[in-house]
């Protein structure tokens, strides 16, 4: 068997030779992730993103990846080595490669990179990041309806801005349609730990929360909320689908297919220029997974007019008046958060308890 | 009846031949794992082994080979002086850690006034903050027997939780918007662990890594500590009839090894990358373990273990990146390039023998 | 802060289970070392053993087939070890470190096809009576049987090595090889099953991480665990109760701190995260007063010519 697999190999190894010699005209595409893409998760749904590309340009593109690179020397080095192979377009797709994505755009000016949820930019490096916020916003306003307890758990990765800033909105828009509602945070001081997030579900539970959200990747907390027979969990980063329709009852996608096509169709054309995205659910790069039956209808359909209003931009999900956990005034009355204020958020709103570990 | 007999002498031509052996035949496994995943076998070993040394980019690949080997030796350097004399330190990714913590903290303590005598500072700093980590499981393992292994191991676990504190708290670029990690020290001269000579990848790790070679090689030769150490690993009871004092050994292998550790990671934050991140470490503390053992714990082994290992994971992200093979199947590929290593050592101290054993 | 949020009869009820992978992989490992051999390996084996139960128990449609299945993917890869250690005479150390390294990469080629595939539940054993009652009820009645099989496991490993005539050829292999083999035991074959149990048990408690206590398959899940076994067996001082103690005290310490910081506890979180590291340190160095020591044959290879 193996000798078959081994001439099969061969074979392919050929034809991938052939086509070698007809790659000039196509464009390449090179992708870097933190994790495995079997994740599950967010190197997961950026993988989707890669094959997506390759979906919709089929010849006329070659994507190439390398999975689990480490931040530091072995990005820069992996963002280097694409580069040198001849990518046309470079992503990568974690903070922490932030500086070297920097560093090498300086030695190859003639190839595009596109950092995502960093913030520094170049004549040929492009950031990109999504608007998760808006749907913490959603998940939010079913969370506050859905509790009976009015205990609201929260499972956070890292105490960063872009966690705080998901904690922040799911918190004002349960408060808005159930002003008893609190929320118990923990944080598990990891990015990837499925046990310690199925722990900390378990936790939650057991302290009463009747509704789970997590900014955290596996479905552990999923399992937990089974288990536990009458607790709400939202999918993250993917659908989580399989746990529909109850515990699950909506999620937030990372969707990144839709950029990464265009993008890819900018470098095509020859059009391709600096720029920093930081889009929500209105051009799709937030997706909402499916809002099961287990929702009653008329939350439901709050929760739906909540996302078109986003999409549509005519509400935005920190709009004033709101205080910050210390009483002091973060947004007037109708006032809305700038971007700069979102991006670095380092502090709770009112009405949260607990503080943000430093 | 196949079976082993033990040499009188181990072989000398056995023990250079071994690791070609070796190398060839996890060629061939993983040529055949490779194909087995619907990839040119041929072109995959060749990307791993061919492509970082000689091939069209090795220019930008030699040098890298440094910047990731050096902080293995360094490491592994300190562990095997240890391990010789039946210390483990198993918590290395723990020293360098903090050796980095330490490092980057005197830096940025600075910043942003320039001077010379920063950067020694903080190569002092480094080396400090690791031997101090290491010395927790030391004094430990000296005023109540505690377990070395299990303390330094656990303290690894520690030092990564303090890491991700500093970079979301203290030591944060107040510059980053909020988001965590330090200042960048790449772009502070002063604090920059900068290549010595440009495009060589050669950098004061790199210098502290060879030092380590030579000074290691010499202790164990020429020095009566050295003896010390081989002879309580060897001998424990001709240790003690020798005058070995247990617990200075200890205190001095811990230490050092936790020192050397420590100016590795220091090196690392202050050079290739540059910032106190919450995922600054990435294993080099657990992947020196196994390159101190590939390089049977002798120091010039440990060069070229070191060096080998730092092949295997650049030819093996370019195979990645060319050939579209899974990193699972890289991991596959060093597993079996380890066992080979370390199973036709055996040939070096026995022959292989095909009859009946004579009787006695 | 809110501490009476915390239910003791759950937080003990959860510790278990999360005390569960760890003791199974920690008893394996104890037996591997009282023949003295030092398998580093645990986490690779577990891993393996967790994707093999997990893809077993998708297949099948049944986790009891799944946990068979990760016991003998466990055995399986420590057969590896066996080769290089107990055949070639390699290092066990770094041996034991290679099996991690192999066996991370093994699994998440096996289990490529697996993410995001939900298994099959595991049910709790309900015994219509004794799970109902008031408070024990819940602690004790009211698990998974792998549980109960952990702690079973636990107390047939101590009556073994504690009474019976295998259980004294097991340690005497353990502390000198030499003198076992002059006494006509066969030292490698001794060995060589218990590195099997060993690697049976380290995927059974891999194979409890991911039919289990997620359940979920990603790869890398394992994410450190059977480091902590190991560790787990030295602060046991090889003694199969301490073992269970041990594991308890650290899936303990972790739930605690979770229910602290659910609890708004004003305690820094990364201190309570550090917490189960320094208070497992803590417990050893009080533990250290009790001089039983390590197997003194533990790490040495054993050739029968020498």
């Amino acid at each position: 068997m193996k000798l078959t697999k081994l001439l099969a190999g061969a074979a392919v190894a050929l034809g991938l030779a052939a086509g070698g010699a007809l790659a000039q005209d196509k464009t390449k595409v090179g992708f870097v992730y933190v994790g495995p893409v079997g994740d599950g998760g967010w190197t997961y749904e950026h993988d989707q993103g890669r094959l997506a590309v390759e979906e919709e340009f089929g010849d006329k593109v070659e994507t190439v990846y390398v999975e689990n690179v480490a931040e530091g020397p072995d990005a820069e080095r992996v963002i280097t080595q694409m580069a040198l192979q001849g990518a046309d377009l470079i992503f990568t797709t974690s903070f922490g490669y932030m500086d070297p994505t920097i560093n090498v755009a300086k030695k190859f000016p003639n190839v595009k990179f596109e950092h995502a949820t960093g913030y520094k930019r170049a004549e040929n490096v492009s950031t990109y990041s999504a608007r998760f916020y808006e749907g913490r916003a959603v998940q939010g306003t079913i969370a506050g309806h859905m509790t009976e307890s009015n205990i609201v758990g929260y499972i956070g990765s890292y105490p960063i801005p872009e966690v705080i800033r998901g904690i922040n909105s799911a918190y004002i828009h349960a408060k808005k349609v159930n002003p008893d509602v609190q929320f118990k945070i923990v944080w598990a001081f990891t990015w990837f730990d499925p046990a310690k997030e199925a722990d900390a579900a378990k936790v939650l539970i057991e302290q009463g929360a009747d509704v789970i959200l997590q900014h955290t990747d596996s479905t552990a907390p999923q399992a937990a909320a089974q288990a536990a027979g009458n607790v709400v969990t939202f999918g993250q980063a993917s659908d989580m689908a399989e746990y529909a329709p109850f515990p699950r009852v909506s999620s937030i996608i990372d969707d990144w297919a839709p950029y990464y096509i265009a993008r890819t169709k900018a470098v095509m054309d020859g059009t391709w220029t600096s720029v920093d995205t930081w889009d929500g659910i209105g051009p799709g790069m937030v997706g909402i997974g499916e809002i099961t039956d287990a929702v009653p209808a008329e939350v439901k359909a709050e929760a739906l007019a909540l996302k078109d209003a986003m999409a549509s931009g005519e509400y935005h999900a920190f709009t004033g008046p709101l205080n910050k956990q210390d009483g002091s005034e973060f947004l007037a009355e109708g006032e809305i958060a700038d971007d700069g204020t979102l991006a670095g958020m380092n502090f709770y709103v009112e009405g949260i308890e607990g503080s943000i570990p430093e | 009846m196949i079976r082993l007999e033990k040499r009188p002498q181990p072989s000398r031509a056995w023990s250079m031949a071994t690791p070609l052996v070796a190398v060839l035949a996890t060629m061939v496994m993983g040529g055949l794992l490779f194909a087995t995943l619907g990839k040119n076998p041929v072109e995959a070993i060749r990307t791993i082994f061919w492509e970082p040394l000689f091939g069209e980019f090795a220019f930008y690949y030699r040098p890298q080979l440094l910047v990731k080997g050096a902080p293995l030796v360094l490491i592994a350097i300190g562990l095997s002086l240890g391990f010789r004399a039946g210390i483990w330190n198993i918590g290395a990714e723990g020293q360098y850690i903090i050796g980095a913590l330490t490092g980057a903290g005197v830096g940025l303590a600075f910043y942003p006034t320039e001077s010379w005598i920063i950067f020694p500072l903080m190569v002092l700093a480094g080396a400090f903050g690791g031997w101090a980590w290491a010395m927790i499981p030391a004094v430990l393992k000296t005023r109540f027997g505690t377990n070395e292994i299990l303390v330094s191991l656990m303290l690894v676990y520690v030092a990564e939780q303090l890491l991700a504190s500093m970079s979301l708290g203290l030591m944060k670029n107040p510059e980053g918007f909020g988001f965590p990690g330090s200042r960048n020290l790449q772009q502070y001269d002063s604090a920059h662990n900068a290549e010595l000579i440009a495009g060589t990848g050669m950098h004061w790790g790199v210098v502290a890594a060879l030092i380590a070679v030579i000074f290691s090689y010499v202790l164990l030769n020429r020095h009566m500590l050295g003896y010390h150490i081989r002879l309580t690993g060897e001998a424990p009871r001709a240790a003690k009839f020798a005058g070995v004092k247990p617990a200075r050994l200890i205190l001095f292998c811990l230490g050092a090894s936790g020192a050397l550790a420590g100016l590795a990671g220091m090196f690392e934050v202050s050079g290739p990358s540059g910032q106190v991140s919450i995922d600054f470490n990435v294993g080099y503390g657990f992947t020196a373990i196994i390159v101190a053992f590939l390089g049977r714990l002798h120091p010039v082994g440990i060069l070229l273990a070191g060096a080998l290992m730092a092949l295997t994971y650049i030819g093996g992200d370019i195979a990645q990146g060319n050939l579209g093979l899974p990193s699972a199947a890289i991991q596959v590929f060093q597993g079996m390039l380890l066992f080979f290593l370390l199973a036709l050592d055996l040939l070096t101290n026995y022959r292989i023998a095909i009859g009946k054993p004579e009787v006695a | 802060m809110d501490l009476s949020a915390i239910n003791p009869v759950l937080l003990i009820a959860s510790l278990m289970v999360a005390a569960t992978p760890l003791l199974l992989a920690a008893i394996g490992e104890l037996v591997v070392e009282k023949s003295g051999v030092l398998n580093l390996g645990v986490e690779g084996m577990m891993i393996v053993g967790a994707i093999a139960g997990f893809a077993a128990a998708v297949e099948t449609g049944s986790p009891l087939l799944g946990f068979v299945a990760a016991a003998i993917a466990g055995a399986l890869l420590s057969l590896l070890f066996v080769i290089m250690t107990q055949v070639a005479l390699a290092n066990q150390v770094a041996s034991g470190l290679a099996l991690t390294l192999f066996g991370l990469g093994l699994s998440a080629l096996m289990g490529q096809k697996y993410v995001g595939v939900k298994p099959p539940q595991m049910g709790r054993i309900d015994i219509p009576v004794l799970s109902d009652l008031p408070v024990f009820g819940r602690i004790l009645f009211g698990h998974d049987v792998v549980l109960y099989f952990g702690i079973a496991l636990t107390a047939a490993v101590w009556a073994v090595l504690k009474y019976s005539r295998v259980g004294l050829i097991l340690r005497a292999v353990g502390e000198n090889h030499d003198a076992a083999h002059a006494l006509g035991y066969k030292v490698v074959k001794i060995r060589t099953l218990a590195i099997l149990f060993g690697g049976a048990c380290a995927g059974l408690g891999g194979a409890y991480i991911s039919l289990i206590r997620v359940p979920q398959w990603t790869e890398g899940m394992t994410a450190g665990i059977g480091w902590i076994a190991l560790a787990l067996v030295v602060f046991a001082s090889w003694k199969p109760w301490r073992a269970l103690l041990g594991a308890y005290l650290f899936g303990g310490v972790t739930v605690v701190q979770l229910n602290l910081q659910a609890a708004g506890v004003a305690i820094p979180v990364e201190y309570l995260a550090m917490s189960p590291y320094l208070i497992t340190i803590l417990v050893l160095v009080i533990l250290s007063a009790d001089k039983s020591s390590a197997p003194a044959s533990l790490g040495r290879s054993f050739h029968a010519s020498r």
